[in-house]
């Protein structure tokens, strides 16, 4: 398909660049959207980096103190991490003919498994508040609220690129990007890995 | 797909209907377009905003004519109260900074020029690109409002320092809703920003035409790609940095406000948070954002140069590098904003380093620009001497940094005039003088039209000799000890000084009204300028090969190949003294070497 690089005018279409070989033909919106994500998760990263900064300064202080997290919080664990083994079972599928449709099931697992972390992030909330714990109570569990918020603020992202991954995979006879599923499943795992991240933190120093 | 085949990248269709055309518009030119009219709007606000200060710091009981309409609090009888000022102080840096600083040099110009000239149809993420321009105009909205609410615009200064900025009401007018609505813009213009940087990113990485290797871009495109670097990194820190602070306004927490803090003789309900925190996390953005504002001059700058050089610099590898190693260790220097903060002296010393060795890639970069204007014939036009304007603001405001890098001169100087005159020049005036030079340069491009020349110059001088008139007056008054953000100072020591604030004041007004000749030159060109060639400046990149103002999708669905760097000028090509990138001829040297 080389003839669809039309030359200016003036130019040989068929010329070799002086100085050096071309470095690269211009690019598919798949790859494009690749740089994407990776840039997108490493400005998450930082933006968690600076709360975490922000909890090792304010550790320093008087009123801090410990916070035991809630239980469920493990389970919720092993949803995401289920998760993203999920996922990479619906990609195995994508690569065959005819597994959309298995894919797409895998991809639904995915999303229910998602939608179980949120809820268990939920019911980890309703257990603190039992407990007379909020968000303004103690600098530890100041801290608790703004990063599990946060978090699954961004998981609602994934869950939002998941169920219409699903949804394309499943009911639109399995026409998707090959770039839009990629760069889910980066974005995903991703997800998890800040989890579990997040959880040392907590543990750690909550 | 084979490996080496080229997908028709057609990102999106053409524009149909007028809401798509110019208001949701997906195309990178119009969302450039867009922030530069928004960056107008914020830098004219911004500019009145000044004025009103200046005229108050002189005349405390001037009567300014319908000021009372617009705060009856504010100015009860059109005369300012020093509350207000303070509002105004806010308002002004906060509209500067963000709304003109980032956007115009960086969004505006970035988003118009870059695509084109890397030969990409359009940005990576045309919706994405959409979207930050309309949440920075959210932003901008949120911001503006607090002019209009009965509380006024926070007082807090555009850094909205803890504990003050997240106690509310207690803190004084403004403090209560008005911060609240500063935080919320300020958190929606970083997520603006990111969007914008991860678009300029992922293009630069991913769209480039044939040929066009990272070393064959022009130098603007350079800047622009470290700004979206520098940018990601730095608003992805401040938008937790908000959050954090609304919480403590809103939620109750105490992630700034220490214990047993007494405001307005009432006992603040929290205990335990650090001030310094706020500190720590606003400079770690506030000093990259310093860059953000700079570094795309400095490549405007650069390609503005050469162009009216006729000949390349010494060496751009040198100025992408040197771009590179400030962009770096832009990181490293945000606790010399802190010197006279408590901070551990240690620390001082440690940040000092980083902020000396930062000047040696600036250094570097000045004596690249002289040492290649040294001998060129340059063209005189209104974009090289905006050009040529912005060096001399940058060394003459940069010179001002080397003192106020050293701790122990920083403590007496920290709070006075001297900074104030420091970052204006360096970070305001040179920035804005590389904008107004891309204006120059670009406008024919972006318009079809010509700039009045004369227009041009006339608008010049009058801003060149004027900021001087502004601006270095403050590095005296502030070695005398004149301390900034008062409102006034009639009664007090520096009374024998008021002659000095009352020159800098009309140089603003004159400086300000020679603002308008811009605007009027701007729109009547739009309109009745002179209709311009596809390449009246016979330069060289690719936004040169196209028509002005180009089609919606840039090369009329051509992929253009680019056979050369950017800069082959002083050489015998067949259209004069110059080779286009996208032209395969061979540059002869045009005499002997």
């Amino acid at each position: 398909m080389s003839s669809s690089i039309a030359a200016p005018s003036g130019s040989r279409p068929d010329a070799v660049p002086q100085n050096r070989a071309p470095a690269r033909v211009a690019l598919s919106a798949r790859r494009s959207s690749s740089s994407g994500i990776w840039v997108g998760v490493f400005a998450i990263t930082m933006s968690f980096a600076a709360f975490t900064s922000a909890l090792f300064v304010r550790e320093g202080t008087a009123d801090w103190g410990h916070l035991v997290l809630p239980p469920i919080l493990y389970v919720n664990t092993l949803f995401l991490l289920a998760s993203s083994g999920t996922l990479e079972a619906a990609r195995r599928y994508l690569r065959r003919s005819e597994g959309a449709a298995k894919s797409g099931s895998w991809v639904a697992i995915t999303l229910m498994l998602g939608l179980g972390f949120c809820a268990g992030q939920y019911r980890a909330w309703l257990d603190l508040r039992g407990q007379g714990i909020y968000l303004a109570t103690n600098p530890n569990s100041s801290f608790f609220y703004v990063l599990t918020f946060m978090h699954a603020l961004h998981v609602l992202a994934g869950l939002i690129a998941l169920a219409y991954l699903a949804y394309r995979l499943t009911i639109r006879s399995g026409m998707v990007r090959r770039g839009v599923f990629d760069n889910t499943a980066v974005y995903w795992h991703f997800m998890t890995a800040l989890w579990v991240y997040l959880l040392v933190l907590c543990r750690m120093k909550l | 797909m084979q490996e080496g085949s080229v997908q028709e990248a057609h990102v999106h269709a053409p524009p149909e209907g007028f809401v798509r055309k110019y208001i949701f518009s997906l195309d990178h030119k119009v969302i450039g377009k867009q922030y530069f009219a928004l960056a107008l709007v914020a830098v004219f606000t911004g500019m009145i905003l000044s004025w009103l200060m200046r005229i108050h710091m002189v005349w405390p009981n001037a009567k300014i004519p319908l000021l009372e309409m617009f705060s009856k609090n504010g100015a009860p009888g059109g005369v300012v109260t020093p509350e207000y000022y303070l509002s105004l102080l806010t308002m002004h840096g906060t509209l500067m900074v963000f709304f003109v600083l980032t956007n115009a040099p960086f969004a505006a110009f970035g988003n118009y020029f870059l695509p084109i000239q890397i030969g990409a149809e359009d940005m990576a993420f045309p919706r994405f690109n959409m979207m930050s321009f309309w949440t920075t105009f959210a932003a901008w909205v949120v911001l503006m409002l607090t002019f209009f609410i009965p509380d006024g615009p926070p007082i807090a200064g555009w850094t909205e320092y803890a504990p003050l900025s997240a106690v509310g009401r207690d803190a004084g007018p403004g403090m209560q809703w008005g911060a609240s609505l500063w935080g919320i813009s300020i958190a929606i213009f970083c997520i603006a920003s990111l969007l914008g940087a991860l678009n300029f990113i992922a293009t630069t990485l991913d769209l480039r035409a044939r040929g066009m290797t990272l070393m064959r871009m022009p130098l603007c495109t350079w800047a622009w790609f470290i700004t979206s670097c520098i940018a990601l990194l730095a608003f992805a820190v401040l938008f937790p940095a908000c959050i954090l602070l609304i919480l403590d306004r809103h939620a109750g927490t105490s992630f700034f406000i220490p214990s047993g803090l007494v405001i307005s003789d009432r006992l603040q309900p929290h205990s335990g948070g650090s001030p310094l925190l706020w500190q720590h996390l606003f400079w770690f953005f506030g000093h990259p954002e310093v860059y953000i504002a700079i570094l795309p001059s400095m490549g405007i700058v650069s390609h503005i140069l050469i162009n009216s050089m006729r000949k390349p610099l010494l060496s751009a590898k040198v100025v992408i590098y040197s771009m590179m190693s400030i962009g770096f260790l832009s990181y490293m220097v945000w606790g010399h904003h802190m010197f006279v903060s408590g901070m551990n002296p240690m620390s001082s010393l440690a940040f000092s380093f980083p902020t000396l060795t930062i000047t040696i890639p600036a250094t570097v970069l000045t004596l690249i620009w002289l040492g290649s204007l040294y001998g060129s014939n340059l063209q005189i036009n209104s974009a090289s001497l905006f050009a040529l304007g912005f060096i001399s603001m940058f060394v003459a405001g940069g010179v001002s940094g080397f003192f106020l890098a050293q701790p122990s001169i920083d403590i007496y100087l920290h709070a006075t005039y001297f900074v104030v005159g420091h970052f204006h020049l360096v970070m305001g005036v040179a920035s804005l003088f590389g904008v107004f030079a891309g204006t120059y340069f670009w406008f024919p491009k972006m318009t079809g039209r010509m700039m009045s020349e004369s227009l041009g110059k006339l608008h010049f001088w009058i801003t060149f000799v004027g900021a001087y008139g502004i601006f270095m007056p403050f590095h005296y008054l502030g070695l005398i000890g004149n301390v900034r953000r008062y409102q006034s100072f009639v009664d007090d020591f520096m009374t024998p000084y008021i002659g000095w604030h009352k020159f800098v004041t009309i140089a603003a007004l004159i400086t300000g009204v020679g603002q308008f000749i811009f605007l009027f030159n701007l729109i009547y060109s739009r309109f009745k300028g002179k209709v311009a060639p596809e390449n009246p400046w016979s330069a060289t990149s690719l936004e040169w090969t196209v028509p002005s103002p180009p089609p919606w999708n840039n090369f009329g669905g051509r992929h253009p190949i680019v056979y050369h760097d950017p800069y082959q000028y002083g050489v015998k090509g067949s259209k004069g003294d110059f080779v286009m990138q996208n032209s395969p001829e061979q540059a002869v040297p045009a005499s002997g070497d």
